[in-house]
């Protein structure tokens, strides 16, 4: 990563009394892109992610963000930072409106930028109702809106897909995306699932029990996450036995095969195999390891 | 200070509408309204005093209880629900997470709690007169107009600003550091009620308890010397207690600060 950095962080670690939650973190998030911060729950994103917005107080200084130290520049690195932290933190006596209004009282942000918000994160017609009363895709979508108030140069993100349906999972993707593409905007976005992360994400960091076990671009994680061949037949102890016979490696599991995929055609010859030996193919996929896959296949490289 | 400036706007923003504001401004119009139609209906029993007892006697209806316990248990609900509104939500992690400094939040919200106060006492001393004023309209046998009360009226009601002001920063503390309803307020109503004791039995150390000095402020006002003519009333504005008010307050008020700038949100 020889581009400037955005976030930076040192072997941080971190302990919440004598459990130690960040174990030598080495964040490294270049300018303009999107990281998607992955990791199961628990594994320390968010930890990471209050330390970034100096709400646990690291003192060992080896947190950068814009390139300044985060203890002796928080108010400035701050002003940079559009922020959701886990669940949208909104008053719910106030509307949406005025939840975004009383944000720009403090950030003496201009209100025109009110309607934009809440004509980009669809919450217009909703406006005036009182913030409890929304549902936590609502929520998530006005907290997302009081993050991009202040037009921040940096996005950070903690699960902010969190409650949303599968149209509102889309339409925050596509609003990262162009904020990244379009505005030069640097954009830290947690998860604990992959699939999302690989759709968005230009770089990524893999975080379990507070260790960053990997780090690197988008087309680095894919080649470390191979594709498999996930396959279903009538009798799938004697046509792994098949398989294993013709040089294929295979992986049994309780009723279906895993192969390496490496092509489509090689798909297509085992499809053959298998249906001119008699074997019923009942499916035959190209699946991803899940994330517990991945962790093991990380650690073990 | 430009950023105490928002951050007080905020509070007022957030609040404006939400019982903690508007408790404010209701207890002493709602008070003031039951004080007025019961002196209304029973006017008769101030007719026979002079123009200074029957103030004295209006007035006391409604100060003997607001110094023993209106008063200090308005100032621990306030307090209290400034707090609250931040702890209701999880809203610190987003409140500290903006580009504030964090003296500014935390002073912001400790000066709304004092402004809440003297709002209400003002407010009280405003209702008081207004009320005194329309009665004697109503009733021209009263002589609330032969005594000139301003003066005197807001002193009182000065005094037991001043007298509340360790209360406020002693709750504004505990309301800080939980979350929940019953720990601030169970402990600001038990200790109210043995600060009331302590001064009602005339303990010579009451002086020290914040939560004596509303009621030792009472008292000092009630023994107030008349003059020979009956024309003034004389009473002390910075005696022992209100002194120690004021020092709790500034001691809380930077113990505080101290608390918050070091505490991470989690």
């Amino acid at each position: 990563m020889d581009q400037p950095l955005e976030i930076e962080t040192r072997q941080l670690s971190y302990w919440f009394g004598t459990q130690k939650v960040l174990d030598n973190v080495s964040l490294q998030v270049p300018k303009g892109c999107i990281y998607g911060f992955l990791g199961p729950n628990g594994a320390g994103k968010t930890t990471a992610i209050k330390i970034l917005l100096n709400l646990l107080y690291s003192s060992s200084e080896n947190v950068f963000v814009f390139g300044e130290e985060l203890n002796h520049s928080r108010i400035s690195i701050l002003s940079r930072i559009g922020s959701l932290v886990e669940q949208p933190a909104i008053y719910p006596h106030l509307s949406g409106r005025e939840n975004l209004i009383n944000r720009c009282i403090l950030l003496q942000t201009d209100r025109k930028r009110v309607n934009e918000l809440l004509r980009l994160v669809d919450l217009d017609t909703q406006a005036d109702k009182k913030a409890g009363n929304y549902s936590l895709g609502m929520k998530q979508r006005l907290g997302i809106a009081l993050a991009l108030l202040p037009d921040p140069q940096l996005l950070i993100l903690d699960e902010p897909t969190n409650g949303l349906d599968p149209n509102g999972i889309m339409e925050i993707r596509q609003l990262l995306q162009k904020l990244s593409r379009e505005e030069g905007k640097t954009v830290f976005v947690s998860s604990h699932l992959l699939a999302e992360v690989e759709k968005m994400a230009t770089h990524v960091g893999i975080i379990n029990h507070g260790k960053l076990l990997f780090q690197g671009s988008i087309a680095e994680l894919q080649r470390a996450n191979n594709s498999l061949i996930s396959l279903q037949v009538n009798d799938t102890v004697s046509a792994a036995n098949l398989l294993l016979r013709n040089g294929y490696q295979v992986d049994v599991e309780v009723d279906s095969i895993c192969l390496p995929y490496s092509s489509h055609e090689e798909m297509g010859s085992i499809n053959s195999l298998l249906i001119s030996k008699g074997y019923t193919v009942y499916s035959l996929s190209q699946t991803r390891k899940n994330l517990e896959q991945l962790f093991m296949n990380i650690t073990q490289n | 200070m430009h950023a105490f400036v928002l951050s007080f706007r905020s509070e007022f923003y957030k609040t404006r509408k939400t019982l903690t504001f508007l408790s404010a401004i209701l207890l002493p119009l709602i008070l003031c309204g039951f004080l007025f139609t019961g002196f209304y209906l029973y006017s008769d029993k101030l007719t026979p005093y002079s123009p200074l007892e029957q103030w004295a006697r209006y007035m006391g209806a409604i100060l003997g209880v607001m110094g023993a316990l209106i008063l200090p248990m308005l100032v621990i609900f306030q307090t209290y629900s400034i707090n609250s509104i931040e702890h209701r939500s999880d809203m610190w992690k987003s409140v500290f997470s903006l580009p504030i400094p964090k003296w500014s939040i935390y002073s912001s919200k400790f000066v709304y709690a004092v402004f809440l106060d003297a709002l209400c006492l003002s407010l009280f001393a405003t209702c008081i007169l207004l009320s005194a004023w329309l009665m004697n309209l109503l009733l021209p046998e009263l002589k609330f107009n032969q005594f000139d009360i301003v003066g005197l009226l807001f002193k009182i009601h000065l005094k037991l600003f001043l007298a509340s002001l360790g209360i406020v920063s002693i709750q504004f503390i505990l309301s800080l550091l939980w979350a929940d309803f019953l720990k601030p307020m169970g402990i600001g109503f038990v200790l109210t009620v043995a600060g009331v004791i302590c001064s009602n039995m005339g303990w010579k150390y009451a002086y020290t308890i914040p939560y004596s000095h509303p009621s030792l402020a009472m008292i000092s006002i009630f023994s107030a010397k008349k003059s020979s003519d009956m024309q003034s009333l004389y009473f002390e504005l910075m005696t022992r207690e209100i002194y120690v008010s004021l020092g709790v307050a500034v001691v809380a008020f930077i113990a505080g600060y101290f608390i918050i700038s070091k505490r991470s949100v989690k």
